[in-house]
């Protein structure tokens, strides 16, 4: 491999790990804080996808589609927070699993009803529809490059809300003890319901910015889904620098991974996953 | 409902299953028979979910193995023998789910959960991306295994009807093994460790080894219905390992009721019924589907097991919460 593949698969690494980890961290949040197994994260992913490709057909705009697509599915989550998560808090694992499955064929079905089955591309804005030329033949697209810049900002952006303020310390609060931050008189159902919109709107955005690398095909969201449980549980679960960590590890595994051996690409990331959890049984760094 | 009358009744059951093939109708055959598959495959996967507390979401990959031992170990142009490809492929399950379960029983948890998956899909990747099983597009099993012994062919399963039966068979068997295994102090064990493993511990019992026993017991009896699927149908995909089939296992048993061997055929019945018909009815089946799911779990918390028991506190007048 010579320097310039070595330099783009880098970058194709981190822009996967960070997209990852904008899907993961809503998980890893509703995981740790609310105790809830939600498959239906992926859809959420399929969903802002279709959103990137109708608004965008309708816009003509990425960028508007983004901006118009962000408070749509934040509310989306705050609704389907108040209407069926907030019944699932102290119910076992397994009816979690159970609703939450119904929910992907539900999510599934309505897509194909108003989209329809088809695979569809979205237009790269045109002002990140270029490439930078680094050898004579290789070259690297800037949209590739502006969704890592945008992933790496929200980052940051989580970072600051979570560590310094008020929001975050009760939502750490309520990651360690539920009952507590109750008995504190902080209405930590409101907080659920943030958080809940908060994992929704990111796993959308991240399906968004992925739509014109990805184009937008039914089932997207599965892969995604299954990925960011393994982001999850290799972070530890609850903890999203964890994630964080996770995201590129598993970014750089799977896109490394497909260069190096192709014919097992596929399992790569799961064995690093048995392997992360055979030497730490609660994940890389367990809730933070 | 008494034991008397609960035997009677499970006794009915079987009496009206195996009038199925009197319809004479290949397409109520095949699907029973696939349903009673799925029967086994539930039951299998109860073992570790409803009685060992234990909640893989790898449960596929055994199904798969046993099915995929069928069609690679069966000759191409002639049919192997059954008594020989049967226990193979078992063994092979087993044998996964040994190996498997020395590592995966380390975690617990939710950690437990997505280890299995982890492995299942390892399982699942290595028949999509390698020529070992046909690759993505699966392969067929051209001859169904031959039940001849020394020239004698005691049943043959090409015959469809014969077929359904020997299915039908291995599902009693498989409930009646599992409800004596429940009975000694093995099954005993395993239910002591899923209501509390650390008093099992203080206890003496060594539960790795009862939760590895309970782990490759279930595998085995995974591949047996995954043996059972591709002889019924002649083909296998890598689909069969998937994490859609662990998935819709899980439902099945906990729709049929976590712990009880009857409510999760029943659970099987339900699911596989219930695709059926909205399959046919409409195109929008999924959405039917994810919404009784959803229903279930918002109205019905316990499952199709559960029913008997709300409608007697209704009756007596109680709230049937």
């Amino acid at each position: 491999m010579d320097f310039a593949t070595f330099l783009i698969q880098t970058l194709n690494s981190l822009q996967y790990g960070l997209l990852l980890f904008l899907v993961a961290s809503g998980l890893t949040l509703v995981f740790g804080i609310m105790g809830i197994i939600n498959l239906a994260h992926g859809s959420f992913y399929m969903i802002g996808a279709y959103l990137a490709f109708v608004l965008t057909s309708a816009t003509g705009s990425l960028v508007m589609a983004i901006a118009l697509g962000i408070p749509l599915a934040l509310a989306f989550g705050a609704f389907l927070e108040w209407a069926l998560f907030a019944h699932l808090y102290k119910r076992d694992h397994l009816e979690q699993v159970l609703l939450t499955y119904g929910l992907i064929l539900i999510f599934e079905q309505l897509r194909s009803l108003l989209v329809g089955d088809d695979v569809h591309g979205v237009a790269i804005p045109a002002f990140l529809d270029a490439s930078i030329q680094l050898t004579d033949v290789m070259s690297y697209p800037v949209y590739r490059l502006a969704i890592s810049a945008v992933c790496i900002v929200l980052a940051i952006a989580l970072y600051y809300v979570i560590q310094r303020t008020r929001l975050g310390m009760m939502i750490r609060a309520g990651n360690d003890d539920r009952t507590m931050v109750e008995a504190l008189g902080i209405n930590i159902n409101m907080i659920y319901r943030v958080v809940f919109a908060l994992g929704v709107a990111l796993a959308a955005l991240a399906g968004m910015l992925a739509a014109p690398i990805s184009s937008v095909f039914p089932n997207m969201g599965s892969h995604v889904l299954i990925i960011s449980f393994v982001i999850v549980v290799i972070g530890g679960i609850g903890s999203v620098w964890g994630a964080l960590v996770a995201a590129l590890i598993v970014g750089f595994a799977d896109t490394f991974g497909k260069v190096l051996i192709p014919e097992l690409s596929g399992i790569v990331v799961y064995v690093v996953m048995a392997v992360v959890l055979l030497w730490r049984p609660e994940g890389i760094l367990k809730k933070g | 409902m008494n034991v008397q009358a609960s035997l009677i009744l499970k006794l009915l059951v079987v009496a009206l299953l195996a009038c199925v093939p009197l319809t004479g109708e290949s397409f109520y055959i095949e699907i029973v028979g696939k349903i009673l598959v799925m029967a086994i495959f539930a039951m299998s996967l109860d073992l570790l979910v409803g009685f060992t507390g234990l909640v893989s979401f790898g449960h596929a990959a055994y199904f798969g193995i046993a099915a995929y031992a069928v069609a690679i170990l069966s000759p191409q142009y002639e049919a192997a023998s059954l008594w020989y490809v049967l226990p193979a492929s078992i063994g092979l399950s087993a044998l996964a789910a040994f190996v498997i379960g020395l590592f995966v029983l380390r975690t617990k948890g939710i950690y437990f959960i997505m280890v299995t998956l982890a492995f299942a899909q390892m399982a699942y990747f290595i028949f999509h991306d390698t020529p070992l099983g046909g690759g993505s597009d699966g392969m067929y099993l051209n001859n169904k295994p031959s039940a001849a012994i020394f020239g004698w062919e005691p049943f043959d399963l090409t015959n469809e009807v014969h077929m359904f039966y020997f299915i039908l068979v291995m599902m009693v068997l498989v409930y009646l093994f599992l409800t004596r295994i429940l009975q000694s102090p093995f099954g005993r064990a395993l239910v002591g460790i899923k209501s509390n493993e650390h008093r099992m511990q203080s206890l003496g019992y060594f539960t790795f080894r009862y939760k590895l026993g309970a782990f490759t017991l279930a595998g085995a009896l995974g591949g047996l219905a995954g043996f059972l699927y591709a002889v019924l149908f002649g083909f296998v995909t890598p689909e069969l390992l998937s994490w859609h089939e662990s998935g819709n296992v899980l439902l099945m048993v906990i729709l049929g009721g976590m712990g009880n061997l009857p409510g999760v055929i029943a659970g099987a019945f339900a699911f596989e019924a219930m695709r059926e018909v909205f399959a046919d009815l409409t195109k929008y089946w999924q959405l039917l589907m994810g919404g009784v799911i959803v229903a279930v779990v918002l109205f019905l918390p316990g499952g199709l097991a559960g029913i008997p028991g709300r409608i007697k506190r209704a009756m007596q007048g109680g709230d049937a919460k």
